[in-house]
């Protein structure tokens, strides 16, 4: 049964200002209420003003996005009530938004590039946000600090075939929103989801109010079982609206009401239209993930693989390319496949990694003076080092104090015969032929030795020390 | 020159909602003038209401475009003028503070919406004021009290702090006993502010000219036909014979699409007017919801109580001619009369310079003798066309009257011809040796 997604992303818009005033959009850790003017209030009498640079970054992204930019564009009010909006109704756009037909690129689930056509995007205020005081409380607050944020709407056609590939769309998307520099994808709340679902045949069901990536990803797949077993029991998809329950991860039903709402569109007019065509003539595009991935595979050598991952965000790429002159393969390799888990793990970002020091380990690891397990170490230790506050000390510094440099086979010969002596099992093992028993041995060398062995040399050392009896 | 203007006037045609005993001015063009304000102009410090029970206790935190031009200009703001709720009448009896009386007869109405600024200036009380016009607002209150109001061309004057009722429609203007005055304060409120996105950078800066010759005066059929009291429109003709004597000449001309002008109005100011009265929730400012109740519950129970009658006429017709399914069938529609008479005042202008003909088509209502909504809209059918195309308009005093009430003269302009027609209707009053 083939599953039919589509997504209606908004995304904030990273201006200085909001998108009908000139009040801050920066309000991260401000007290409530202080980042509004009569206009994002909607007070009476007060008339929006466009902001330029929004309709600006929402034309990269059309650019980026291969759309058609239309002629003129328009302002439209979208008429409800609600206690985060502060006019009743919502200034965004309707039949004439800023572009249309676009595209992204993608990989499907079976790692082959695919189009995600692209319907529309188009530019609209956010309202204020509710702040549910504890429950029984019988009242609600109002934060006006997002109301008039500038939001992109982007709407793709229903060309997802999975929750995963969804997922793969929107970061793809959010790289390449991050690369225009229109968007803070660190930001909380800077991205929401609404999902359209089917399986094929049956009737679509709308998930709104999805706020994470990973959200989307756990909505979807939610709503595929929900579906699956309806008509599993032979039971029919009822076309509505759900809404996603993040910490329980589910989706519910929501009232029905919502669904009728009737949104009396109708042109703004306290706003002109305004000739997209012209402002986007102007706009010059940076290097997009696409064109810097095929660089990086040029120019570095280096695997498809490594090239999707770091090029999937534009500060882990910068990273790269600053890093890369020291071995450009060896760099990839552990950017890639070992700091980015590391980071991971912690919680940290690449820009909080010093490139100097990382630098200076993969010069440690490209002259042999410490094996892949010792920089293993060394590079965790500077993480946490980094993740603490403190100052990051010099790998080789770090290498000298606890002892770390890589060791020659000779060095160890008391530790094999240690080892070997204390595991008669497995060296009995290994001479009936097991290969596990090796690596045991190995294993346990390593550890006494605190990786500072190679051990591919080794497991050559011991395997000689049992067949002969020497080292 | 700059100081306290005390203020303490005789109101008893009830023409102000707020009065200021003592209102500042500076130096300027207009230094010392007290200058009333009509009640939808938002003004710092000092209570607006709009005439409306929901705004009770609002003050607003910023001051209107104008209201910064007539500070600057050294202005005193003397008080906040009675008016239809949110503009929505026209006879100023839909006001929550009590109807306006009309100082030439007291048992007449003033006109609306700014009924309030009319009967200030008629009476005496102040030699300006502030009045504003969505379908006939400025004209028909100037037409019925006897004095001259003008509506500017759509984007000659900031909207910004105007609390919106037809925002497409509606524009701030002057009102004054002679054409003189409303140029005067004119020049002073016609400022560029790029807070409001539909305005023109063209600033008023004219003296008014009595030179008519060779000016063509349109005289449109429909003006003078079914509908306009007979007595109006031959006091009306008289006033345009006065511009023939002085050297114009008058030209027949047809606005064809005027038939459509009242329906394509009602449907299009009700349809903004229902989206620009939702901010009044309760939530903000005005009475406060009660928040024991879920929102929508405290939502509609303010809206119901504050509101008056008329006005939520008004935005449950604007509602419904703006739902899916009625929407093209009501507010596309109107939108392509609005063309239509666009169009049809351009053709118009072809081979007329100026238009005219009477303001209203009646002189002042008995209080309280309008009662059925339907005959009081189609009082406005003289007025809503300049500001479905957008033109300047003007309402002068002829110099005949009807059962001794006055009539409005009405000239009306190209875009951004406002000085034409200010000229017009100075050259009459000078003509008709006023």
């Amino acid at each position: 049964m083939k599953t039919i997604i589509g997504l209606e992303v908004h995304v904030q818009l990273s201006t200085a200002t909001k998108l009908f005033c000139g009040c801050s959009t920066d309000y991260r850790d401000d007290e409530p209420n202080t980042h509004c003017c009569p206009i994002c209030l909607g007070l009476p009498g007060a008339l929006p003003r466009l902001n330029i640079r929004a309709v600006e970054h929402g034309l990269k992204v059309a650019k980026a996005l291969n759309m058609e930019v239309l002629e003129e564009s328009e302002f439209a009010r979208k008429n409800y009530f609600y206690p985060d909006l502060p006019k009743g109704y919502q200034i965004t756009q309707y039949d004439k938004p800023l572009a249309v037909a676009g595209t992204v690129e993608i990989e499907d689930d079976e790692g082959h590039e695919k189009i995600v056509r692209i319907s529309r995007i188009h530019l609209e205020e956010d309202p204020g946000r509710l702040i549910h005081v504890a429950s029984g409380s019988g009242y609600s607050l109002v934060d006006y600090n997002r109301s008039g944020i500038p939001l992109l709407e982007i709407v793709t056609e229903p060309d997802l075939r999975s929750p995963q590939e969804a997922r793969r769309f929107l970061n793809r998307l959010r790289a390449i929103l991050e690369y225009l520099e229109v968007f803070d994808g660190d930001r909380e709340g800077g991205l929401r989801v609404d999902a359209n679902i089917s399986l094929e045949g049956s009737e679509r069901v709308e998930v709104k109010n999805i706020s994470s990536y990973k959200g989307v990803e756990k909505a979807l797949t939610f709503e595929v079982t929900r579906q699956r077993n309806l008509l599993r029991r032979g039971q029919k998809v009822g076309r509505e609206t759900r809404h996603f329950m993040e910490a329980r991860g589910i989706t519910t039903s929501a009232r029905s009401k919502e669904e009728e709402q009737d949104y009396r569109y109708f042109t703004e007019p306290d706003l002109r239209p305004f000739r997209v065509a012209d402002l986007v003539t102007g706009i010059e595009l940076p290097e997009l993930p696409t064109a810097r991935k095929e660089r990086f595979m040029a120019e570095y050598g280096i695997s498809l693989n490594h090239a999707r991952t770091l090029t999937g965000d534009p500060r882990l790429a910068d990273f790269y390319e600053g890093v890369a002159y020291v071995d450009p393969f060896l760099a990839a390799t552990w950017v890639a496949d070992t700091l980015l888990g590391e980071l991971n793990y912690r919680g940290m970002r690449i820009t909080d990694v010093p490139a100097n020091r990382f630098i200076e380990l993969l010069a440690l690891i490209r002259s042999g003076t410490i094996t892949d397990t010792v920089a293993v170490q060394v590079l965790r230790e500077m993480l946490d080092a980094c993740a603490a506050g403190r100052p990051c000390e010099p790998p080789a510094v770090i290498v000298k104090r606890e002892g770390l440099v890589r060791g020659e086979g000779e060095e160890f010969a008391d530790v094999v015969r240690d080892v070997i002596a204390a595991n008669p099992q497995a060296v009995a093992d290994y001479r009936t032929g097991k290969k596990g028993a090796l690596n045991f041995l190995v294993g346990q060398v390593m550890k006494e030795t605190r990786g500072r062995a190679d051990p591919r040399e080794l497991g050559r050392i011991v395997a000689e020390y049992i067949d002969t009896g020497e080292v | 020159m700059a100081g306290i203007l005390e203020f303490s006037p005789d109101d008893r045609y009830n023409a102000f909602i707020t009065t200021c005993s003592e209102a500042p001015f500076s130096d300027g063009a207009l230094a010392g003038t007290a200058i009333a304000v009509k009640d939808n102009i938002s003004t710092a410090g000092i209570k607006t209401t709009c005439g409306s029970r929901i705004l009770e206790g609002y003050i607003p935190p910023y001051d209107a475009h104008v209201v910064e031009l007539l500070k600057g200009a050294g202005a005193a703001i003397v008080g906040k003028t009675n008016m239809d709720e949110f503009g929505m009448g026209t006879t100023t009896e839909t006001s929550a503070f009590g109807p306006t009386t009309n100082p030439i007869d007291t048992s007449r109405v003033p006109g609306g919406s700014s009924g309030g600024s009319a009967a200030a200036v008629a009476a005496g009380l102040v030699p300006m004021a502030l009045g504003t016009d969505t379908g006939g607002s400025i004209r028909c209150p100037a037409a019925f009290c006897g004095i001259v109001g003008f509506k500017p061309t759509y984007g000659r004057v900031s909207r910004y702090g105007l609390i919106a009722y037809a925002n497409s429609l509606e524009q701030i203007g002057p009102m004054a006993r002679t054409v003189e005055d409303v140029s005067r304060l004119l020049s002073v409120i016609a400022r560029y502010d790029p807070r409001d996105s539909t305005m023109i950078d063209r600033p008023y800066d004219h003296r008014p000219s009595a030179n008519v010759d060779g000016l063509r005066v349109g005289i449109p059929e429909e003006y003078f036909g079914e509908g306009v009291d007979a007595r109006v429109a031959e006091t009306v003709r008289d006033a345009i014979g006065v511009l023939e004597d002085m050297g114009a000449r008058t030209v027949p001309v047809s606005i064809p699409a005027m038939r459509y002008a009242l329906a394509a109005y009602y449907v299009i100011c009700t349809g903004e007017a229902s989206s620009n009265l939702a901010r009044f929730d309760g939530i903000r400012y005005g009475p406060a919801a009660d928040i024991r109740k879920p929102w929508y519950e405290a939502y509609r129970e303010i809206r119901r109580e504050k509101f008056g009658t008329e006005v939520r006429r008004r935005i449950m017709l604007g509602t419904f001619a703006l739902s899916a399914g009625y929407a093209g069938r009501y507010y596309a529609k109107a939108q392509i009369a609005r063309r239509n008479i666009r169009l049809d005042f351009e053709r118009a202008f072809r081979s007329a310079d100026i238009i005219a003909g009477p303001t209203m088509p009646t002189v002042a209502f008995r209080l309280g003798e309008k009662t059925d909504p339907l005959s009081l809209y189609l009082s406005d059918i003289l007025t809503v066309p300049a500001n479905l195309a957008g033109i300047p308009a003007i309402s002068v005093p002829c110099a005949g009257r009807v059962d001794g009430l006055p009539v409005g003269l009405q000239v009306m302009g190209r875009r951004f011809e406002d000085e034409r027609v200010i000229d017009a209707a100075y050259a009459y009053e000078q003509g008709a040796g006023r």
